[in-house]
């Protein structure tokens, strides 16, 4: 009986997995194959994967694309960092009566659909003139409330004496954050760095309404306007979906610890 | 000395206070200032600039609108179709992983993972490449000969909605499963142990031990994933574009069309988009409601 429970469970999650995993087998087998092959469905390995690649890059912006959405994904997740683990660690340490409002005040933008914001935004960036600049990009991405939630919840986990002791030892209270609590808590930012990342990485309809030449754009966007034309190129699309898929892969299989606790948050 | 030991702590709670200052002016320009703008501007009509005070009409107009309704019909059925069949396929896989005699739950749970590391226009894309007319799927169902003729996955107005639904449940099943394999692993062992002196079969403990412990995690995952598919946006742009028609098409779509795609109406989206954030609400309230009475 037990033996058969146990066949059971592996047939059902060997299905899943598979199915799973899949679509990461298909890019990888069509980024080797010419569009018309790929449209067939064609699952053997090709000849045509220099062929796409040199075509991505000359032809489709896929390497400028590339580095644009890594520098935007940078700077957001260095700036948001700072500015979100400053803010849940002073929850923590210097807590009030009048913070734990704001901190509830700040979390409940959560709640707030990003449709319900978009066009306000819109008009605000377009009225200092800063639409198709990355600044539109980069300055709504700073203030992340799950951010401000996830530092607050793990400096719970960190010990006061080492606080005290500083302040004994003569550090200033900004010292004390950047110079114990940033280093000591090195998983926690590892963690909330890769939420940061994942989101503005496949961050796609406020740069789509935000950026307006093709030179600005992010992977997503010139990925899915390869993808919408009349005869789309699958050959140089697949190129556009590996690269944006591998970063992630790579970090995730890297990291895999960090990368779970960062997509899941600080839920226990 | 009492008076410096004040004056020290007063310190403390202003040092305290700018260290939350930028992240409470950043969420407060970028979040809570246009909400309300986006009020305000959902009581104005008018086409692109010019627009002028009109009450409550843009709300009215609503009522009126097929193509508002159909949105509103197409993200409630996906809410209401892919968010059980993900939560329940999420909690039973992880019910499974939780087993430690189980072999290769490792490996099991990472590809069970990894979907939800893809961008969400890569893997739209991948699925309607992979579901086109002439793709992968339809060649496989016609040389299966399951099929005689290929399906338009796509182009069909039902089909369109369940691949978009296969595609959400691809996506994110992983992602909630890790939610439910982390509370189940922190249900302190001994209560299983208890139960089993006690005589609990195994699916007894399932039903009144781990369902329970469970509940406010389920709570969890379920604001989130209606908060999510109401927000629904990326995917049905890349793989379906709304179509064919208006089939698929959701609310966030249509705020987006009404305001960037056609001549821009912002007063109506900003209402749509006000609709929106009382449904979010309302439904989030509702479900607490729900989950405190059982």
């Amino acid at each position: 009986m037990k033996k058969i429970n146990y066949g059971i469970k592996h047939i059902v999650l060997s299905v899943v997995s598979f199915i799973s995993i899949f679509p990461f087998i298909w890019m990888l087998i069509s980024i080797t194959n010419y569009s018309k092959d790929i449209t067939m469905g064609k699952l053997t390995f090709g000849y045509a994967l220099i062929d796409n690649v040199t075509k991505a890059f000359a032809t489709a912006d896929i390497g400028r694309a590339f580095w644009n959405s890594t520098q935007l994904a940078v700077v957001i997740t260095i700036t948001s960092l700072i500015v979100c683990s400053l803010a849940g660690y002073a929850f923590v340490i210097f807590p009030s009566k009048g913070k734990n409002i704001i901190f509830m005040v700040l979390i409940a933008s959560m709640m707030v659909p990003f449709a319900a914001r978009i066009i306000p935004m819109f008009r605000m960036f377009a009225s200092v003139n800063l639409l198709n600049n990355y600044l539109a990009i980069i300055l709504p991405a700073i203030g992340a409330p799950f951010l401000v939630f996830y530092f607050k919840q793990n400096t719970h986990a960190f010990p006061v004496e080492t606080i005290q002791a500083a302040r004994v030892d003569g550090c200033k209270e900004y010292q004390i954050f950047f110079k114990i609590f940033m280093p000591m808590m090195k998983s926690t930012y590892a963690s909330a760095a890769i939420f940061a990342f994942m989101a503005s990485w496949n961050n796609y309809m406020w740069p789509l309404i935000a950026l307006q030449s093709n030179q600005k754009f992010t992977l997503p966007l010139t990925v899915s306007n390869l993808a919408a034309g009349f005869n789309p190129d699958y050959g140089i699309i697949m190129v556009g979906i590996v690269i944006s898929t591998l970063p992630t892969v790579l970090v995730f299989f890297l990291l895999q610890r960090q990368f779970v606790e960062g997509v899941i948050g600080s839920v226990k | 000395m009492v008076r410096f030991q004040l004056k020290t702590k007063e310190k403390k709670i202003l040092i305290g206070w700018s260290m939350i200052l930028l992240a409470a002016l950043f969420i407060i320009v970028f979040s809570y200032i246009p909400m309300v703008q986006a009020f305000f501007l959902s009581l104005k009509t008018g086409k692109g600039a010019n627009l002028t005070f009109d009450g409550f009409s843009n709300y009215k107009r609503m009522l009126g609108d097929a193509t508002f309704w159909v949105t509103i019909k197409n993200t409630l059925f996906y809410a209401i179709v892919q968010i059980p069949v993900m939560l329940f396929l999420a909690l039973l896989l992880a019910t499974f992983l939780n087993d430690p005699g189980l072999k290769g739950r490792g490996i099991y749970r990472t590809c069970i993972f990894l979907p939800c590391v893809t961008s969400l226009v890569s893997y739209a894309i991948l699925f309607k490449n992979i579901f086109a007319v002439d793709g992968l799927v339809n060649n496989l169902l016609i040389s299966l000969q399951v099929i005689d003729s290929p399906i338009g996955f796509v182009t069909d107005a039902f089909w369109a909605r369940v691949i978009i639904i296969i595609a959400l449940v691809w996506r994110h099943t992983g992602y909630y499963m890790i939610f439910y394999l982390s509370a189940m692993q922190n249900i302190d062992g001994s209560i299983y142990e208890a139960a089993q002196l006690d005589g609990c079969s195994g699916r007894q403990q399932f039903l009144k031990i781990t369902v329970p412990m469970l509940k406010p995690i389920v709570f969890l995952t379920s604001v989130m994933a209606l908060n999510s598919t109401l927000q629904l946006f990326d995917e049905v742009v890349n793989l379906t574009n709304g179509g064919p028609g208006n089939a698929t098409r959701t609310i966030s779509e249509y705020i987006y069309d009404l305001s960037f795609n056609y001549v821009p109406s912002y007063g109506y989206s900003a209402a749509i988009s006000y609709v929106v954030f009382l449904i979010v609400v309302v439904l989030t309230l509702v479900q607490k409601g729900v989950m405190k009475e059982r």
